[in-house]
């Protein structure tokens, strides 16, 4: 909290350096976490902390400095799915299987209806939900996850998200579509099918 | 001719979910209304994924430190 204070006050640009450094195993997780690659994932991270230290002034102390970072880290990100896009969107044979398969017969019906989840506030109130969701994001296939990021924590639009990888706005539906319905599966049985949901 | 408007839960889910990142149709929506007062399942398919909606921004803010 000190350290936070003083970085605020524009101190020395050494302890603005730690305070970014020691951040950045966070940064390098959510990196991953989007990229799915350990040599992109660390670029834009050391992009990030390069363009964090070349102008600490930009950070006012107007915000949690975290926030900041990850700020920047959104764009960084951008420029590495760009750079390597061909790569980005290249299924793999989980990307490709048919979820739908599994969750329907073939006339189209559910083969077990889905659960009841009840209140969605007394699951978002709760810290470990989203520690849940977080494990659950990690875990799609390499495709699904990157595509589902790019729109729920990059918040890109459709268009641009085809654009980047040069997919067709049907190739995307069906990835999105496919992560989602993998987020609920995994929801109920880590989170909404266990007990620790509604205590 | 198939009746456009009548479609299986497999198709529904597609339509639910393929809300979060397209504006349906009009026969789309309708179908989805249509088939949500005759099935037991896809209503509850459907409050999961309302729930999902209204936690993504959270998870944003969670992720983020917002």
């Amino acid at each position: 909290m000190l350290t936070l204070i003083a970085v605020s006050t524009l101190q020395p640009m050494t302890d603005f350096a730690q305070v970014v450094q020691t951040l950045r195993p966070q940064l390098l997780r959510f990196a991953h976490a989007q990229l799915r690659n350990e040599a992109w994932a660390e670029d834009a991270v050391s992009d990030t902390v390069l363009a964090a230290l070349a102008k600490p002034q930009a950070f006012a102390g107007q915000s949690q400095l975290k926030t900041w970072l990850v700020g920047i880290l959104k764009h960084k990100l951008v420029d590495q799915i760009r750079r390597h896009s061909r790569e980005v969107s290249a299924t793999t044979s989980e990307d490709e299987e048919d979820i739908d398969g599994l969750l329907f017969d073939q006339t189209g019906h559910w083969r077990e209806s889905p659960a009841e989840w009840g209140d969605p506030e007394a699951a978002c109130g709760r810290r470990e939900f989203f520690e849940v969701l977080e494990i659950c994001v990690e875990n799609l296939p390499g495709v699904q996850g990157r595509v589902f990021m790019m729109r729920e924590w990059l918040e890109l639009d459709s268009a641009e998200i085809c654009k980047e990888l040069g997919i067709t706005a049907t190739n995307l539906w069906v990835l999105l579509h496919r992560a989602r319905l993998r987020l609920q599966g995994c929801l109920q049985e880590r989170w909404f099918g266990r007990a620790n949901a509604v205590t | 001719m198939k009746l456009f408007i009548f479609r299986n839960c497999r198709e529904v889910t597609e339509l639910v979910l393929g809300a979060f990142d397209r504006r349906l149709g009009p026969v789309e929506r309708l179908a989805l209304r249509i088939h949500m007062k005759i099935c037991a399942a896809c209503p509850k398919f459907s409050r999961q994924a309302a729930l999902m909606r209204q936690a993504l921004p959270r998870w944003r803010a969670y992720r983020d430190g917002t």
